[in-house]
């Protein structure tokens, strides 16, 4: 069987959960042994894994070009070759001489999320239809609504079955103040697809409420996370006897409610001083965040590190007594996990997807700070939760893999190709 | 001749309020009121009122061929006295017709028996004399919370004085034998026990109104049928359940109460009576003894004592909660004795089980064994504090237990002492009525007495604060 997918992130480059859930997926269907995927990228660093085929959508030709083969060859990364491109230059389908355009007939693309994105994000579609036109494949999978007009167009030239799948929604991001445009792409894009994956049943029903999708062609589908690294499983739990961590770690954003966390902090700080909070990543939030907690007066409890990248992610996490993750909404979250899988005790928010297949973990209302607080104290002061938490989350994230998702993707394409035929 | 010895329990717990961890030290009131009320007069209405009427019913009726046993826990009844008064009227009418025999059970429905003898002995003899006090008997045999049951605690109860026991006819420790007879402690002999047969009580309890189970719709004449086909030798059927089995597990629309109405009268046609437990044990012997190494109980499937003790977070406030166990016994103040009863029930360790039963549990206010165990630190944290507070922390339990004692004893000489002073005074004043003049010297006399006796319990009271 043959995925065409359609994804914006892909590790080792991470901007986002995005990023690593893209991994996880593809990783979880390459190991059904039979499942081919072809993953576009706008602009692939050349140091992805191999186990599956990268498409570098910043070298798929839309004007046709006459280029000299040892040229390309000098031109291209290693991982597309000048047949691959000549293959891909026989299937232009329309004039672009209009558009920007480089050497090769390629658009360049910035990546990551630029302020030009609605363009980038059109530009990926219509590279998409060459894409389409060139490969051979069985269905069609686009992540999150950046790549939905890239699999709409898929589906439209290929009459392949689409499947999309939902790794956030507008209504997260913005607290239900959608950006119509955004919308209107999400909404075009659910419209189309024979089956939209959410990533839990939260956001399965904000799918189906709110961009009035039928409850059939939508499934949940829950992440999962990779086994860490021996890397990363080798670093050091810190053990704090005096003083205990609670960290936040993620964008600093309305969606992660991190006004809740410095709340509950300082109702925390009220009762004891013997802990420290540490608010770890950056966003628009930021200053705001610090002035509110000069404010509450507990400034010198309460630390912001900055963004963490890589390995200082584990670390933070392993020098942590407390993981919270106080979203106002998250579709799914996949940060309680890893702080599981580093033996930290975790408190979500009952409004987080992952609280749908999590049972050793604490859930509150983002809006109630005093359980959160309360969830707090409780795990810096009791041994035994603490240890309870620690062990039982652990065994109990080490089930949750994403080879069993891939067992799934996999039940859920044979469907749609049986269905299609 | 067959013999049925049925048996209900009543109890409820005092709900605990939502205590955050910024009321420690702040807020000493721990319940839920509302909840208390709302808990005990919706089971109140709903079962046990019915159940009891139809209980009250049937003992009339039946010309004392009738039987029944029944204990409470001294917390159920404490709720039962302030929102539901209509119970306890209907208790005592079923005590004046004589066919009900009343049992003894730990006040709190705690876990004592596990962690703490002294604590355990204070806890049964409260509700021991409570029950002397409302129902004219003290009452002889004994059930601890939950039918928990060892070696050990059969030992205790026994020295207690008490003659029999109801426990839990558990597959793991009967093994072969049967929980149709009579048996004794395997640490005392004077202590016979009642073994549940669970099957039965369980068939009524859990299963009664479920139409999936293959013995639906069970009639009082096919139960009595399974219990006259046992074997001629087995000859008492322990049937022990709770009371809001009626009307709460089992709703009232499934004519339970019919069913229990109809038992005597098919049990009649049988031959087959009922007794309550201390007719049982005068009329049996105990055909062996039971040996139960490990404590065991009615609950689940285990029916152990993993429900309450089962994980980390269980055993730590269980542990927390008996390390001031000793403390509170030798202290006189009442809120603290009160808090301590409350904070003892079974069902607060229970909310905090993470055992995967199948069976739905109702954990109250707390959405997750987490919520239970915080939300009950929280308080145990401002009780121990309390506690604490009451005397010197450094000081060990066996000195401060010797201190009081000592106090005690001076308090209760002193008490002797001044009625002597009385007495002579009377006596002087008998001897000589012309002692209105010489009275200032006999009163010179007493309070110098006075002064040494006050200088006297001033002395261990230095002692105490150094």
């Amino acid at each position: 069987m043959k995925v065409l997918m359609f994804g914006w992130e892909f590790p080792p480059k991470i901007l986002g959960g995005l990023a690593v859930a893209s991994y996880g997926i593809t990783k979880g269907l390459s190991l059904q042994g039979d499942v081919e995927t072809t993953f576009c990228l706008p602009k692939p660093t050349g140091e992805e894994e191999k186990f599956l085929n990268i498409i570098g959508m910043n070298q798929v030709p839309i004007v046709w070009r006459d280029v000299d083969y040892n040229y390309l060859k000098s031109r291209l990364p290693n991982y597309t070759s000048p047949e691959q491109y000549y293959s891909f230059r026989d299937h232009i389908y329309a004039d672009f001489s209009y558009m920007h355009v480089n050497d090769l007939g390629c658009m360049e693309f910035a990546g990551g999320y630029p302020k030009n994105l609605h363009e980038e994000i059109n530009n990926y579609s219509i590279i998409a239809g060459v894409v389409a036109r060139q490969q051979q494949f069985d269905i069609i999978h686009a992540h999150d609504w950046l790549t939905y007009p890239a699999g709409v167009h898929a589906k439209m030239v290929s009459g392949k079955p689409l499947c999309i799948h939902v790794h956030a929604t507008d209504f997260d991001r913005s607290r239900g103040k959608v950006n119509p445009t955004v919308y209107s792409i999400e909404k075009d894009g659910m419209d189309h697809a024979d089956c939209i994956m959410c990533v839990s049943e939260l956001t399965r029903q904000t799918v189906i409420h709110q961009y009035h999708q039928d409850p059939r062609k939508c499934v949940a589908m829950h992440n999962a996370v990779y086994p860490l690294s021996q890397e990363l499983q080798d670093i050091p739990r810190v053990e704090h006897p005096k003083e205990k961590v609670v960290t936040f770690l993620g964008r600093i954003t309305m969606q992660k409610g991190p006004e809740y966390f410095v709340e509950a902090a300082a109702l925390v700080l009220k009762r004891t001083r013997n802990i420290r909070f540490v608010m770890a990543g950056s966003g628009d939030m930021l200053d705001a965040m610090i002035n509110l907690a000069a404010e509450r007066g507990i400034a010198d409890r309460f630390h912001f590190p900055g963004f963490q990248r890589g390995k200082q992610v584990y670390e933070a996490y392993k020098n942590s007594d407390v993981f919270v993750m106080p979203s106002v909404s998250e579709p799914f979250g996949i940060a309680p996990l890893e702080a599981m899988q580093c033996g930290t005790p975790s408190i979500i928010s009952k409004q987080s997807g992952c609280g749908e297949i999590l049972t050793n973990v604490i859930k509150v209302d983002y809006w109630d700070i005093n359980a959160m607080a309360d969830a707090m104290y409780s795990i810096c002061t009791n041994p035994a939760l603490f240890k309870y938490l620690q062990e039982e989350g652990k065994k109990e994230v080490d089930q949750i893999t994403w080879e069993k998702v891939g067992l799934r993707h996999r039940a859920i394409y044979d469907e749609l190709i049986r269905k299609n035929i | 001749m067959k013999t049925i010895c049925l048996y209900f329990e009543i109890h409820q717990i005092i709900h605990l309020k939502r205590y955050r961890c910024f009321d420690i030290g702040r807020d000493h009131y721990y319940y839920d009121d509302y909840e208390n009320e709302r808990s005990i007069t919706d089971i109140a209405e709903r079962s046990y009122i019915p159940s009891l009427t139809t209980l009250i019913e049937m003992a009339k009726s039946n010309n004392g061929n009738f039987k029944v046993a029944l204990s409470l826990s001294g917390v159920g009844l404490e709720q039962l006295e302030i929102y539901a008064p209509r119970v306890v009227e209907l208790l005592h009418e079923l005590n004046e017709t004589g066919c009900c025999e009343f049992l003894c059970e730990p006040y709190s429905h705690g876990l004592s028996s596990l962690a703490n003898e002294e604590c355990f002995r204070e806890d049964v003899d409260r509700m021991r004399l409570k029950i002397k006090q409302m129902f004219g008997k003290e009452p002889k045999v004994f059930r601890n919370s939950s039918l928990i049951y060892s070696n050990e605690i059969g030992a205790m109860v026994a020295d207690m004085g008490f003659k029999g026991m109801l426990t839990e006819g558990a597959k793991h420790v009967l093994g072969w034998k049967s929980p149709h007879y009579l048996y004794h402690c395997a640490y005392n002999n004077k202590l016979k026990l009642l073994l549940r047969d669970f099957k039965l009580s369980d068939d009524i309890s859990l299963r009664f109104n479920n139409s999936e189970w293959s013995e639906y719709p069970l009639f009082a004449d096919k139960y009595i049928g399974w219990i006259a086909d046992m074997p001629e030798e087995e000859q008492v059927i322990n049937i022990f359940m709770e009371l809001s089995a009626l009307g709460i597990s089992q709703p009232l629309s499934s004519n339970i109460l019919e069913f229990l109405k109809a038992l005597p009268i098919c049990a009649k046609e049988k031959g087959i009576t009922f007794s309550t437990p201390s007719e049982v044990i005068a009329k049996l012997k105990s055909v062996d003894q039971v040996d139960v190494p490990y404590p065991m109980s009615w609950v689940d499937e285990e029916r152990d004592i993993s429900c309450w003790l089962g994980n980390m977070m269980q055993r730590e406030a269980f542990d927390k909660l008996y390390s001031v166990a000793e403390r509170v016994h030798l202290c006189t103040d009442r809120r603290i004795k009160q808090d301590w009863s409350y904070m003892q029930a079974s069902n607060n360790f229970r909310f905090m089980t993470t055992k995967n039963t199948g069976i739905w549990l109702n954990r109250g206010i707390y959405d997750s064994p987490f919520d239970a165990f915080t939300n009950y630190m929280n308080i145990l944290g401002d009780f121990i504090s309390r506690v604490n507070s009451l005397y010197p922390v450094e000081m060990d339990n066996e000195e401060l237990n010797a201190l009081l004692t000592t106090i005690k004893n001076q308090g209760e000489e002193l008490e002797v002492l001044q009625k002597e002073i009385d007495k002579l005074q009377a006596k002087l004043a008998k001897v000589a009525p012309d002692a209105i003049k010489k009275e200032p010297a006999a009163k010179k006399t007493a309070t110098a007495k006075k002064v040494t006796a006050k200088r006297a319990t001033k002395a261990p009271a230095k002692k105490e604060t150094e």
